[in-house]
């Protein structure tokens, strides 16, 4: 069953990728601020639709 | 504070969500010819009437499901995934995407391997592996398409306006990274040749099945769950105009499903001859699963807290409550079914297509219809044509997902116990297996009428879409503004350490991740396939002859591994219905192996020398001369197509590659050993059945030139390959004093 070997190690080197990404941007501050992004994507960009809300409003 | 003005390319999202709607039509109607077949067989020959035995099988049952399982699962699932997160990766990251070549690259790449999918299934070329199907030239495909898709997220990240990355792109980039790795990994394999499509596992047996559902459980995993969520976590927040419950617990989501999740496979082989402490392992992981799923579940149902009367109003929310329910579900109806005990009973029944449905129809389902109408809308920038039909869809659809799995869970349990039921005095009371396939036929009618439902709200979709589509007016190039990110130095400040500066680098660091990835596994694959492996060997386990081997070939090619297992586990019922239960080492020459996952017909793992020759030649020709009722397709082509042999020593020497034992004596004697084989079993069979034999002179006296002696079509190798199965350690049985 060296197969178990392979499954076990690569299952372990993709969690090790994981937590290496996790803890580089953990250190990046990426999740410092767990408020304000989920209010962020509520705003929008686009032009279009800021547009369409002004029309609306007039 | 320089403001930047630029585009969203709305071109992409759009083809891609007319790709979705497209196959997500294609892939239900291939679901529902298949649940047809259940309960009327005779619906290929309602088209192709006498010509089914000309018809190659292209409309056979065993082809249809992987058509429709891959349809759905890469097709409509995974062209749903490009275009939500096409959309939303624009927006959250502030940028267009980083190229539009790689976009289109990607789409039309997609839609290929989508087409070649359903030409080769359709003919019969096919792996075997559940939901990896597909043969080599198309897995190579799958991966360079996938790595443009990931090209191109990252080279979106790195021209980001936007310092954060919103979790429904951490999402996104443990979708990537994970399918990437599994996929490579499960469907290596070596062609019999560069000039052909065939090709074997180049791992065997029981490990061939561990890395199998170690893919197949992940590709649940990763392509029906993670990308979903991700979609979840930015289009429900964005309909019902909610931040997200707690953006603290998505980011605590995501890490925790994506440690656990890789870990549950084996519970796909729970009895199997999987070493037991492998089996344990997945059933501790399945169940910690729980833990994330609900977390993930409440995170996205309470979102819409304060927002219910929205959900009233709004169809789209309706679809996105009862998709997250449904994940809700089915992510407690999974551990549970890891657990030894129910895994008992609904293994290999049809309580698995329920739950998977769940799964499917309700999560990816109505996930999939909620982002369609929502950015219908604002793709078009109108409202939607109308919301009563919207409505009617919702309805339709729930509906349908209620008549679909609650008949087939009801008719799991009733045939798991008329399997395990024995009479007083000790024997099967079902002795025949077909008394309880009959007995849940109508159930499977009733799931035929939910699967109905379904697709009447899909085509009201259509409608409802087209019709708003012909109303609005396409925005291809959406224009948009922010402030530019301040760009921190790309070269290493004074001070700064090496890895401070790599910390801020997503691609270099990812390059050297996946580089270390690719070390990593090259260093634990190569000894497996050097090292011969330490399965305990059986010494009168022997590689199968060369007819026998093309009847695998045959076998696979017509799917009968969709319905029939090939593994008969150590419980008392199956002992007495089909034989000693399977050992790990009588698997060790199977390149790929053939367990099966449901049982629709009988277990074939002891199949080999149960009944006579003559018998499967007309039982394959019509199973209900034989069997009166039986669900299972007509084969007829295989009694007329004469048997190709020309790859045969090809095939062989493949096998030798992959730790086959075959020596040069048997390749230099394959031919003669076909015709040897193929004569005993033609002589078994005419002594059997003279009839057989008068219908063939007949044909011959007909046909004259063109005719095909009997011993070079098809059905006599695979008839060998069944008069095979599970024979090698019949010999082994022990001689006592009971059973002398």
């Amino acid at each position: 069953m060296d197969i178990l070997l392979l499954m076990i190690l690569a299952s372990i080197s993709l969690g090790l990728v994981f937590l290496i990404i996790f803890i580089i941007n953990a250190k990046n501050r990426q999740f410092d601020d767990d408020e304000s992004p989920a209010l962020r994507i509520l705003m929008d960009d686009s032009l279009s639709e800021k547009e369409n809300k002004k029309n609306q409003i007039l | 504070m320089e403001v930047q003005k630029f585009y969203y390319d709305n071109r992409i999202v759009k083809a891609f969500l007319y790709a979705t709607v497209f196959w997500a039509l294609i892939g239900f109607i291939a679901g529902l010819a298949i649940a047809l077949m259940l309960f009327y067989p005779e619906l290929p020959e309602f088209f192709l009437g006498e010509h089914l035995k000309d018809s190659f099988g292209i409309l056979s049952y065993g082809r249809w499901r992987m058509l429709h399982t891959n349809t759905v699962i890469f097709a409509f699932v995974g062209n749903v995934i490009f275009t939500g997160s096409y959309y939303s990766l624009q927006r959250l990251l502030k940028t267009r995407m980083f190229s539009d070549v790689l976009s289109w690259a990607h789409f039309w790449g997609w839609q290929l391997m989508i087409v070649l999918t359903w030409v080769t299934y359709i003919l019969g070329i096919n792996t075997s592996k559940e939901y990896a199907e597909h043969e080599w030239p198309i897995d190579i495909l799958i991966a360079v398409v996938w790595i443009i898709y990931g090209i191109n997220i990252i080279g979106t990240l790195f021209v980001r306006r936007v310092r954060h990355m919103y979790v429904a792109i951490w999402f996104f980039l443990g979708t990537w990274i994970a399918v990437l790795m599994l996929h490579i990994f499960n469907n290596l394999a070596m062609p019999i040749a560069l000039n052909s499509l065939k090709s074997y596992s180049i791992y065997a047996g029981v490990q061939d099945a561990l890395v199998q559902w170690w893919y197949g459980h992940n590709a649940v995993a990763f392509v029906l769950t993670t990308p979903i969520l991700g979609l979840m976590y930015y289009y429900i927040p964005k309909a019902s105009g909610r931040p997200v419950f707690s953006y603290k617990l998505s980011i605590i989501h995501f890490w925790s499903l994506i440690f656990v999740y890789i870990w549950a496979g084996p519970h796909h082989l729970m009895y199997t001859s999987l070493p037991g402490w492998a089996q344990m392992l997945g059933t501790v992981f399945s169940i910690m699963l729980i833990a994330p799923s609900w977390g993930g579940m409440l995170n996205g149902l309470l979102t819409l807290r304060g927002a219910w009367d929205k959900v009233r109003d709004d169809p789209i929310l309706k679809f996105f409550v009862v998709a997250v329910t449904c994940y809700g579900m089915a992510t407690f109806e999974g551990p549970m079914l890891a657990t030894k005990t129910l895994n008992s009973i609904g293994h290999f029944t049809d309580w698995i297509i329920a739950h998977v449905h769940v799964g499917t129809l309700g999560w990816n389902g109505f996930m999939a219809f909620g982002v369609i109408y929502w950015l219908v809308k604002r793709l078009w920038n109108i409202r939607l044509y109308s919301n009563a039909l919207a409505n009617a869809h919702f309805w339709l659809g729930t509906l349908g997902i209620i008549f679909y799995v609650i008949p087939l869970y009801w008719g799991a349990v009733v045939q798991a116990e008329m399997w395990k039921e024995f009479k007083p005095d000790g024997t099967l009371m079902n002795k025949n297996f077909l008394d309880t396939v009959t007995a849940i036929v109508p159930f499977y009618k009733m799931r035929f009428i939910g699967g109905s439902l379904y697709l009447i709200g899909a085509f009201i979709m259509v409608y409802n879409l087209y019709r708003t589509v012909r109303m609005g007016h396409f925005i291809a190039d959406e224009p948009a503004e922010v402030v530019a990110l301040v760009k921190r130095s790309k070269k290493r400040n004074s001070g700064e350490k090496f890895h401070e500066w790599l910390e801020r680098k997503p691609v270099q660091l990812t390059v050297l991740s996946l580089l270390t990835i690719a070390v990593g596994s090259a260093v634990e694959i190569i000894p497996t396939l050097v090292i011969k492996s330490n399965i305990a060997t059986i010494s009168s386990v022997k590689p199968y002859r060369a007819l026998e081997l093309e009847g695998r070939d045959l076998y696979i090619r017509e799917g009968c591994n969709a319905c029939h297992s090939q593994m008969v586990r150590p419980f008392r019922d199956e002992v007495v219905r089909y034989g000693e239960y399977s050992k790990a080492g009588e698997f060790v020459y199977d390149h790929p192996f053939l367990w099966g996952s449901k049982r629709t017909g009988p277990d074939l793992g002891r199949e080999g020398g149960k009944s006579p020759s003559s018998w499967h030649f007309k039982h394959m020709y019509d199973p209900r001369s034989t069997s009166p009722g039986s669900i299972m397709p007509r084969y007829p082509w295989l009694m007329y197509r004469r048997l190709n042999t020309e790859a045969t020593l090809a095939k062989m020497r493949t096998m030798i590659k992959l730790g086959v034992p075959y020596t040069d004596d048997d390749i230099a004697q394959a031919y003669k050993d076909i015709d040897v084989q193929a004569s005993k079993i033609i002589t078994s069979i005419y002594s059997e059945s003279p009839d057989i034999k008068e219908q063939i002179n007949e044909q011959q006296k007909r046909e004259g030139k063109s005719f095909v002696p009997l011993e070079k079509r098809e059905i006599i190798a695979l008839i060998a390959y069944l008069q095979r199965i599970g024979t090698d350690i019949k010999a082994l049985e022990v001689k006592t004093e009971q059973n002398r």
